[in-house]
């Protein structure tokens, strides 16, 4: 069993498949609010695109949209960051988990924005504030404090979802699963548990945070 | 201030030719039948709806119809709504200072105090530090006023501000809006009540199917109504 976890190098796998997961989260967060701010802005252009985007990749697969960034992006058009192989893999497996997952998180913000009575916005045109300001001081913190829970729900997602990055040979958890089982067949089954624990720590303290957090920052009306 | 006003909601002609000058200093209630039109007026005179013909001017200046012009606009035209609207998730001395700093480009500190002094004034100054939930629906309201006062508006409008609220708690918000008319506010207010009406009002305008029926003193329009509809409509809420 040693010689399982020295070969294999779990811990490796565990820090990459972190870093898949954080960086992920960073890129929806950002991406999903902008999409959000699109989408309930008075533009039609705007809202038109971001719920193009909302359609589009929500029902896409997020291995579609990861091969497309990995092959179609970076070998095909030869859109390179960073020079070794790996900090490449990575960097389009965080662009694509982000891409797919924002639709999610601006899904959840508008559902966090449709909490917000009508007469909120209302109240703040009417003392004077122009709509970016409407929108920073008055939608926005109350959209995200409604949105906190469903914003959780992506967040525990995404950090499974890392695992398709395997498809494209990221040296995450998943991968080591299946290249360990291959080499260690009667340790299967503490293979299944050791991967399982590993997605257990990083998932678990994030719903009971956003659980803990969507009750104290909960808007009362 | 209005002249020959029109707005539709699709077929439906909401606002027809109204035409209102408030003076400054006035007092004047709207009154008039469920649908007639009273809330659209109210939000069509700071331009929460826009409106399709016409002209609204404020000390002779048109009303601009977009943009950043139209938001420093709206801030000298105090409102204040019939579910009081206080932000859900700021207190209720940053519920009053939110306008003045962002909008008025008051420092923070002024804007504190001179809040302070409106709460003190609408007494709700030992709520300061709550949030809108945890006050009653008379306390809100009163601090809706405030938020609005906070802005020194030119012209302040009540739509309903009392017809959310217990009946204990009416008489709490009619104080404070009396008071604001003796101090020599503009108003205008939309509102049911008679009594505040007789004591505070200027001038009374009936409106019916989005159009000024009649306007007359409060006496006057209570105790000898000249139109129809308005005899029509007074004999519906006297009888309550
Ligand atoms: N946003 C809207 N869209 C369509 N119709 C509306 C809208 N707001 C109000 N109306 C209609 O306009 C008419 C006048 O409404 P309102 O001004 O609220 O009347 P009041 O305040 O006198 O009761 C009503 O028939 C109402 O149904
Ligand atoms: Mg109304």
């Amino acid at each position: 069993m040693a010689e399982m976890l020295e070969r294999a190098d779990f811990l490796a796998a565990f820090w990459m498949t972190l870093r898949l997961a954080v960086l992920g989260t960073v890129g929806a967060l950002l991406l999903g609010m902008v999409v959000a701010i699109m989408r309930v802005s008075p533009f039609t252009s705007l809202q038109f695109f971001a719920r193009t985007y909302v359609t589009l990749i929500r029902n896409s697969p997020l291995t579609l949209i990861l091969f497309f960034c990995v092959f179609g992006l970076q070998n095909s058009l030869g859109m390179r960051v960073g020079d070794d192989l790996s900090t490449q893999n990575l960097f389009w497996g965080v662009v694509a988990i982000s891409v797919y997952h924002a639709s999610f998180i601006a899904e959840a913000l508008r559902s966090g924005v449709n909490t917000i009575p009508l007469g909120q916005a209302e109240a703040a045109r009417a003392i004077g504030l122009p709509f970016g300001a409407s929108l920073r001081h008055v939608i926005m913190p109350q959209a995200v404090r409604g949105a906190v829970a469903p914003v959780g729900n992506v967040i525990i997602a995404l950090t499974k979802n890392t695992t398709v990055a395997a498809t494209v040979g990221i040296a995450e958890l998943a991968s080591r699963m299946k290249t360990s089982i291959e080499f260690f067949p009667n340790l299967l089954y503490l293979i299944f548990v050791l991967v399982a624990v590993c997605f257990v720590v990083l998932t678990l303290p994030t719903g009971l945070f956003f659980t803990w957090l969507s009750r104290k920052v909960a808007v009362q009306r | 201030m209005l002249s020959g006003v029109n707005k539709h909601f699709g077929d439906l002609h909401v606002l027809q030719d109204i035409d209102l000058t408030i003076h400054r200093g006035e007092v004047v209630i709207v009154i008039g039948p469920s649908g007639s039109g009273k809330s659209t007026l109210c939000r069509t005179i700071n331009r929460l709806e826009p409106y399709e013909s016409g002209s609204i001017t404020i000390d002779g200046k048109e009303l601009p119809s977009e943009g950043r012009e139209l938001a420093r606009l709206r801030a000298d035209v105090g409102m204040v709504f019939q579910s009081f609207n206080l932000f859900a998730h700021k207190t209720i001395l940053e519920n009053i200072t939110l306008g003045p700093v962002k909008v008025r480009k008051q420092k923070p500190e002024a804007a504190r105090k001179r809040a302070m002094e409106l709460l003190e004034r609408v007494g709700v100054a030992h709520q300061a530090e709550k949030y809108p939930a945890q006050l009653s629906g008379g306390q809100q309201q009163r601090v809706a006023i405030a938020r609005a006062l906070a802005m020194e508006p030119k012209v302040m409008l009540f739509d309903e501000p009392t017809s959310a609220l217990d009946p204990e708690m009416i008489n709490e918000v009619l104080d404070v809006m009396t008071d604001l008319a003796r101090e020599g506010m503009t108003m205008v207010v939309v509102t049911h009540e008679m009594g505040f009406a007789r004591k505070a009002a200027n001038r009374v305008v009936f409106m019916s199917d989005g159009q000024v029926v009649e306007q007359a003193d409060p006496e006057t329009f209570f105790t000898a109504p000249r139109s129809e509809r308005a005899r029509d409509f007074l004999g519906k809420i006297l009888t309550h």
